[in-house]
């Protein structure tokens, strides 16, 4: 059953698009932030549509399907550890080399 | 022009078997055929062409040698740049993994390899599958093969044009939200989004992992069955992968819809469908009733809730994904400066990405942000099984659903690019059988002003048998000519 | 610290434990035997997070996790989900952690239960599987490194995660608490504690009236205590100087051993939690917990029961011994050998506890087997070393790990046996000290004189009630001489 609730606008702010390009770790140029800010917010106020719909009693449905219990053995099985640290872009001798932490 | 490159898969597959053609001779007509129409609809991001004529020798020794040959025997394909390919760079259309060379196949590229399928090269989509178009792409977009001005549609825009063009018998697309279907309505080609967990998604670069499928894009919907037969498969390496038999789908070819019941989801002629298109469809209907077919309209009121619930599920997903791609062990980093690590994920993620993958996985992250789990991920969720709910009462009733794939024709490149939302609203007939995880197809259907239309069918799930008879009766009864073109 | 005592203090712990049985990853099946490995050679695309790759759970992690769920009386979650916990960090290879969670519809492996300690509950309130991270090392510290180095050997090693209610009210009780955990997960065979890094912990204080501080990066177990007697130190003098204490996150510097503020921004993290696409909800039948029961081995508190009913110890006996699996084993292995149960649990819980405290280390770490300490019980019975000798015997073997009877021979510890030869020794004495023999004769107190004497001349390797014999048999010949 689909019943119609009061429409509540859905927007984002330039401060939260900051804060949430900084959370997903993406620099933002103010350019961007200019032409995100008008079409993020266009695309929320069209996602409100949803909030026409009662789904208080409606489970979720995270997996379509029914399975469960898909499990594998405790085996070890060769590795591609070589294949992967040649393609990583900067090491220092057998570590992965990261920019500094503080 | 050599004919054979505009036969369909099977009759490749027979003709090299008898030794009637060589698998070599074939495979370098195809890439002949590339160096001419490449240029103009670029289709591809890499090509493969010395793996592909070696793999098209070692063939003709062993059908010459009489060994046992796969059900792909020789046969060209593209695959779509966001399958893992061993030893072949895999970009997802990014600059991000511009120079990504994995060390492992999918499970549906050693399938492939496994049937004696030969990879033609990687075929060019939107960024990391999030688009609509496959203008998205970092290494510029595809032209669609009938009309040079207009986009092919997407993401899997260059699997489908490839096929449309000739520059591929098959090719291998990925669908989360539609992605295999548009390109393939708007191509004039067959494609196939199987239902969720039927075939491997083991290799597939994720997307939004609960809505996307790996599937056939061909010319016809005997290549589709052959394919979807050669990839459903059960993998203990995807937690997702149903356990069930191996199936040939080819049986389900039948000529026959007499008596089945198809239901006309009225949703799929909102308001922003196109005329040509509705008029295009409801003629494909017309004749599945000549051929005893009965029809019948019915609503799925949630129907109208399946775009924004498919965006919001697709980008909270796809935040999360996309989180690992930080230049540290893989991918594009910035050139060495003495920035903080912090800094320097987000400039190799702000240079790394496109504007549309940035977009969505900002929208996405704040989706899932706290107080804003409920109103937005949660709802959708939930929306989703409302949704699931309102397709098991319709396929009580009906045996299939029917509609347009796309609710227009396919336009032209730029078109709608500066307008991320118009861009969506393309992908709302062929949203909702993502997030009910069944089995949909897109058949070409016929043209308007020289441009295809596609015909959607769907089916309950694991029913992609239903969809094979009737795909395979329309087309049959109905063949949508499509003659490849010189572009010269 | 009597100060302290009088504050009510709320401690609560997050324990992370790696399931050390376990042959591969939690995700994966890349080898988990990452010690002392070189970085980066047990990585596979799955743990390195690659693009493309899906995880399937490890089924025996899920047993080991079961198992522990079972022994802290948790309630297990029939349908039990997978959560992402999404937040940046290099030694993630996703920038996510495959985690378990308890909201927003996550259903973690299992909630409640309890462990008892000194007869007190401290509850639990969840426990959940996880993966590690990856290991970050610095040149130098990590404030002035100009770079990080990443192994990735550890990312995807299985984890359980044990939450505990706000229940401990000191210090030494969070201690106790863990060493109990500990033992427990020993005794169920599934995560070694000796292994450097294999259980980790996070500790949450209050003060009364005071809010809640975290305190993250506990290395080890040992650390705990120290890192809690440190905030509550630091919290005292703040509510002394009637400064309140902020809700925060601190990090414990084990080098110099103070909590430090960490910045606010990593403070303000949003996880924002979800469940996991890529893996399927797992169920857990009440046939599989029973069966799993049944496997069972035995644990801590049994054990203590036991060691009560069969070798006759007391009470407090058998709850230091079982405290420690590797302590509760080296007993039963030495009462197999040696048929005096109290003897052993003497010498264990005095020398060898008070040996292993100062060193902070735990019995399995020593080179020291249960046939040492036996063999030398028996050559205190047999009379060839004295208690006291064998005191000295047992520093000994605790440092070199030799066998008693080589130590005994080597320094020449053996008690003098020959009977002649003491005979002889009191002859000389004797006639070096008339006026005490004299004195002995009549005094029997003035004995002790000359057995000192004697013992001096052999250097204490005579048996004291040999010495006594030969002494009083002399001297009673000497007496007859004399009344005749």
């Amino acid at each position: 059953m689909v019943t119609i609730l009061v429409e509540r606008k859905k927007t984002i702010s330039k401060e939260q698009i900051e804060s949430i390009a900084w959370l997903a770790r993406i620099e933002i140029s103010k350019k961007e932030l200019e032409l995100f800010s008008k079409q993020l917010n266009d695309i929320l106020a069209y996602f409100s549509k949803i909030d026409e719909v009662n789904t208080k009693s409606i489970p979720p449905s995270y997996h379509v399907l029914d399975l469960v219990n898909v499990l594998r053995k405790d085996e070890v099985k060769p590795s591609l550890s070589k294949d992967i640290f040649q393609i990583v872009p900067q090491t220092k001798g057998k570590f992965v080399k990261a920019p500094r932490m503080a | 022009m050599p004919s054979y490159i505009e036969l369909p898969a099977y009759e490749i597959v027979k003709r090299i078997k008898d030794q009637e053609l060589m698998a070599e001779d074939y495979i370098a007509s195809l890439y002949e055929r590339i160096k001419k129409v490449e240029k103009d609809i670029h289709a591809y991001i890499t090509l493969t062409e010395d793996l592909a004529l070696k793999k098209a020798r070692e063939i003709d020794k062993k059908v010459k040698q009489r060994e046992k040959t796969g059900r792909l025997c020789g046969v060209g394909i593209a695959i779509k740049d966001n399958i893992c390919t061993r030893g072949i760079r895999t970009t997802c259309a990014s600059h991000m993994l511009e120079d990504f060379v994995p060390p492992y196949d999918a499970t549906v590229i050693s399938r492939i390899k496994d049937e004696d399928g030969v990879i033609m090269g990687k075929a060019n989509m939107d960024e990391f599958a999030m688009g609509s178009s496959t203008e998205f792409s970092y290494f510029g977009p595809t032209h669609n093969p009938w009309d040079l001005g207009r986009v092919p549609g997407g993401s899997s825009g260059g699997s489908a044009a490839a096929v449309a063009s000739g520059m591929a018998t098959l090719a291998l697309g990925s669908d989360t939200g539609g992605s295999i279907r548009c390109p393939a309505s708007f191509c004039s080609v067959v494609g196939l989004k199987p239902t969720y967990g039927l075939v491997s998604r083991f290799g597939l670069i994720a997307y939004a992992n609960s809505l996307e499928q790996i599937g056939p894009i061909t010319k016809d919907v005997r290549d589709c069955a052959l394919l979807l037969s050669c990839i459903a498969s059960h993998d203990p390496l995807d937690n997702t992968s149903v356990d069930r038999p191996q199936e040939d789908y080819t049986k389900y070819l039948i000529d026959d819809v007499d008596g089945m019941k198809l239901g006309v989801v009225k949703e799929f002629f909102g308001e922003g469908t196109q005329d040509s298109v509705e008029k295009g469809v409801l003629e494909a209907i017309t004749k599945l009733e000549e051929l005893g077919s009965d029809h019948q309209e019915i609503s799925l009121k949630s129907l109208q809730y399946a775009l924004p619930s498919y965006y919001i599920i697709a980008m909270s997903e796809a935040s999360s994904n996309l989180a690992r791609y930080d230049g540290l062990r893989y991918g594009y980093r910035i050139p060495n400066k003495s920035y903080d690590w912090s800094t320097v994920y987000s400039k190799n993620r702000r240079f790394g990405f496109g504007f549309e993958v940035k977009r969505r996985i900002i929208l996405g992250t704040f989706a899932l942000s706290t107080g804003y789990y409920d109103e937005y991920y949660l709802k959708a969720q939930k929306i989703r099984t409302l949704i699931k709910r309102d397709f098991d009462m319709a396929f009580k009733k009906f045996d299939v659903l029917i509609g347009p794939t796309m609710p227009i024709l396919p336009f032209k490149i730029g078109e709608k690019v500066q307008d991320p939302l118009k861009m969506y609203m393309c992908d709302v007939d062929s949203v909702p059988a993502n997030l009910a995880g069944i089995p949909s197809i897109s058949i070409p259907c016929g043209f308007s002003k020289g441009l295809p239309i596609g015909f959607q069918i769907m089916a309950p799930p694991f029913r992609e048998d239903l969809l094979l008879r009737v795909a395979f009766s329309f087309q049959k009864n109905f063949p949508v000519s499509a003659k490849l073109r010189s572009y010269e | 610290m009597s100060k302290i005592k009088s504050v009510e203090i709320k401690i609560g712990l997050e324990v992370h434990c790696q399931l050390t049985n376990l042959k591969t990853k939690l995700f994966c099946s890349c080898s988990s035997d990452y010690r002392e490995k070189e970085p980066n050679t047990l990585i596979c695309p799955i743990c390195m997070g690659m693009p493309g790759t899906l995880p399937v759970l490890n089924e025996k992690a899920l047993e080991d996790a079961i198992m522990v769920a079972i022994a802290l009386n948790s309630k297990i979650s029939e349908r039990m989900l997978f959560f992402r916990k999404n937040y940046f960090y290099p030694d993630m290879p996703k920038n996510f952690q495959i985690s378990q969670y308890d909201k927003a519809g996550g259903v973690p492996l299992a909630l409640g239960g309890y462990i008892q300690i000194n007869g007190k509950k401290v509850r639990i309130r969840r426990i959940q599987l996880e993966e590690d991270p990856g290991k970050l090392s610095y040149e130098g510290t990590i404030e002035s490194s100009t770079y990080a180095l990443v192994d990735y050997n550890r990312a995807g090693i299985a984890l359980i995660e044990i939450v505990t209610e706000p229940d401990m009210e000191t210090p030494k009780e969070a201690r106790l608490f863990l060493e109990k955990l500990r033992s427990i997960l020993e005794h169920l065979g599934i995560s070694n504690g000796s292994l450097e890094g294999s259980m980790r912990c996070d500790a949450n204080i209050s003060l009364r009236g005071g809010k809640r501080v975290e305190i993250k990066n506990i290395s080890s177990f040992k650390e705990v205590e120290r890192a809690l007697n440190f905030e509550i130190t630091r919290q005292k003098s703040l509510i002394e100087r009637g400064i309140a204490v902020g809700q925060e996150t601190r990090h414990w510097d084990e080098v110099r051993r103070i909590t430090i503020s960490l910045r606010t921004k990593e403070e303000e993290q949003d996880y924002r939690y979800f469940p996991e696409p890529d893996l399927v909800p797992v169920i857990i039948s009440k046939d599989q917990i029973k069966k799993i029961e049944q496997s069972m081995p035995e644990l801590p508190d049994e054990r203590r029961k036991r060691f009560i009913e069969q070798y006759h110890l007391s009470p407090q006996t058998a709850e230091i011994l079982t405290h420690s699996k590797a302590m509760a084993d080296f007993f039963e292995e030495s009462a197999k050998l040696y048929d005096k149960p109290r003897e052993i649990s003497n010498w264990l819980t005095v020398e060898f506890l008070s040996y292993l405290h100062d060193r902070g280390i735990e019995i399995d770490e020593l080179t020291l087997s249960p046939k040492h300490l036996v063999d030398m019980l028996k050559l205190i019975d047999e009379g060839i070393i004295s208690r006291k000798m064998a005191r000295s015997v047992l520093q000994d073997m605790l440092l070199t790990g030799k066998m008693p009877d080589a130590i005994v021979k080597e320094k020449g510890l053996e008690k003098i046996l020959d009977r002649e030869y003491v005979r002889r020794i009191v002859e000389k004495i004797f006639k070096e000290n008339p006026q005490a023999v004299k004195d002995a004769i009549v005094d029997k107190k003035a004995i002790n004189y000359l057995m000192g004497q004697l013992m001096k001349a052999t250097e204490g390797k005579i048996d004291p009630k040999m010495a006594g014999e030969i002494i009083r048999e002399r001297l009673s010949k000497l007496s007859k001489f004399a009344t005749s």
